[in-house]
């Protein structure tokens, strides 16, 4: 172990098969140097380091906090060197692992590309399967696409604090991840009435019934720690993709899968049978000042 | 009698009353009489005709929506489960004439009594719901094909509305029973997957 009680934490950031995002998504957290003062960074490929990658992939240090971001590809080198040799080598000494987005936490996106050999680092869509299921206990996913900053720097900062981070079964924290991304959403009165929204963009309307937002069957809290600390999807009127989970990406995310006009997929726990009694109740109902623009209601009228 | 048995009794008079007579026709006091109770103690049951009126739908849509919730849990094909409510639905119409007379000809024909809270799917919501779950579970496993739900619905259900409109004026040369099969196979074939 590298370190001792009076040293930072060594904090080592890998990738797999990755777009990026995730990095670009971390580079947006407003306190990040605030953060990164709490550790000692060993190797980020977008950030000041205290080593270059030759040194990293040579395996002969290790660290504390091993970051991964990519789907894993059993296959993949980078500096000539197998990723998947790297990750064993560092998560064997690491006392915290971290899968950053949802291609390192399900497999995600670059799955997709190659189902039958890519995978998440535990989980293979949510199936337990994957290069490091010997060190699931000491392993948290942090889903998304790409992952909110802020779930990173809440996450590093309860490890900074030794704090106990409660994950759910798919090792994502309990915090972050037990609110559903329909949670805060600015649209809920016309969720609650069941007033479609028939487009993208407008503020006014649910986009759950035709344009296939996911947000009430999607553990996330966009809706309530906001992007930017000032929007979401939702909030701009675009659906949510269901991005944290682990059958992220579906096909065709704009459209909601209906059999006959019938949503195939309803609130999370919700019993199909007790939505549609109250879909059916709510859609007797018409209110005026949700059926065309707000600015544009008058009481008087 | 307890209240519960009283209050069903009076269900089951007044669903006869208002079916045979009419809604305007039949009074209160008609329904107390033939139930054996005073005018004043019918009171104590339903405090209007309107009231009892939107009962009698809730009644007759809860006792359709849990038969047809039954064969929705069956664990039988999409065709065998058409078969099943148009059967259970003509069974009704012949051994409960009053129930689904009443429910054509008083709920659908005299609106302005259920606009006030009984309107849209407010009444007739347990017997719709199990009918989006009969569509969506039939196009989901395949059998159904996927398309706008009043436009299927409207076509089973019509058509059963329909045949047995045509039973009641005794239009219909055999039983309903007869029709069973024939019906359930249109029925099928109009819905089946494409």
């Amino acid at each position: 172990m590298p370190s001792n009680q009076d040293s930072k934490p060594l904090l080592l950031w890998l990738q797999g098969l990755t777009c990026n995002g995730n990095t670009h998504s971390f580079l947006n957290l407003e306190n990040l140097q605030q953060l990164l003062d709490k550790f000692e960074l060993m190797y980020h490929p977008s950030l000041f380091s205290e080593r270059d990658f030759n040194s990293i992939s040579s395996c002969q240090t290790s660290c504390n906090i091993l970051i991964f971001e990519g789907t894993y590809d059993p296959l993949m080198k980078r500096n000539g060197v197998l990723i998947s040799e790297m990750l064993h080598f560092y998560a064997k000494g690491a006392d915290i692992i971290i899968a950053v987005g949802s291609c390192a936490s399900f497999g995600g996106l670059f799955k997709a590309t190659s189902p039958e050999r890519n995978s998440g680092l535990i989980f293979s869509e949510d199936q337990k399967e994957g290069p490091l299921l010997a060190y699931k206990d000491k392993l948290i996913n942090l889903s998304g696409c790409p992952v909110h900053p802020e779930w990173i720097g809440y996450t590093l900062n309860m490890i900074a604090a030794k704090k106990e981070i409660q994950l759910d079964e798919l090792h994502r924290p309990i915090e972050l991840y037990s609110n559903l991304a329909h949670h805060g959403c600015t649209r809920n009165e016309y969720f609650e009435w069941k007033i479609d929204s028939d487009d993208f963009g407008l503020k006014e309307g649910c986009l759950y019934y035709k344009q296939g937002c996911r947000a009430p069957m999607t553990h996330a809290s966009c809706n309530k720690i906001l992007w930017n600390e000032v929007s979401s999807k939702t909030r701009v009127g675009t659906p949510c993709f269901g991005c944290t989970e682990p059958d992220f990406p579906r096909s065709k995310l704009f459209s909601t899968k209906t059999n006959m006009s019938i949503p195939e997929d309803v609130p999370l726990g919700v019993p199909k049978r007790s939505y549609l009694t109250l879909t059916g109740i709510a859609k007797t109902f018409h209110i005026k000042r949700l059926e065309g623009k707000l600015i544009d209601y008058k009481k008087t009228d | 009698m307890t209240k519960q048995e009283r209050r069903t009794t009076i269900i089951s008079v007044a669903l006869k009353l208002f079916s045979e007579k009419g809604f305007y026709i039949t009074t209160i006091p008609d329904i107390a009489e033939k139930v054996g109770m005073s005018v004043g103690n019918f009171y104590n049951y339903f405090t209007s005709k309107d009231v009892l009126a939107k009962e009698l739908v809730i009644f007759i849509s809860e006792y359709l929506g849990e038969n047809i919730r039954q064969i929705n849990e069956s664990d039988i094909s999409t065709q065998k489960k058409i078969y099943e409510i148009v059967s259970m639905y003509f069974n009704m119409a012949d051994e409960k004439p009053e129930m689904i007379e009443y429910f054509l000809r008083v709920y659908l024909s005299n609106r302005e009594v259920f606009s006030d809270g009984c309107e849209g799917m407010i009444c007739v919501s347990p017997f719709v719901t199990e009918m989006m779950m009969f569509f969506n579970d039939g196009v989901q496993c395949g059998d159904l094909y996927d398309q706008d739900f009043f436009s299927a619905f409207g076509l089973f259900m019509g058509y059963l509305g329909g045949m047995v409109f045509l039973f009641g004026e005794k239009i219909l040369p055999e039983p309903l029973e007869n029709y069973k099969e024939s019906i359930s196979q249109n029925i099928y074939n109009a819905l089946k997957s494409r």
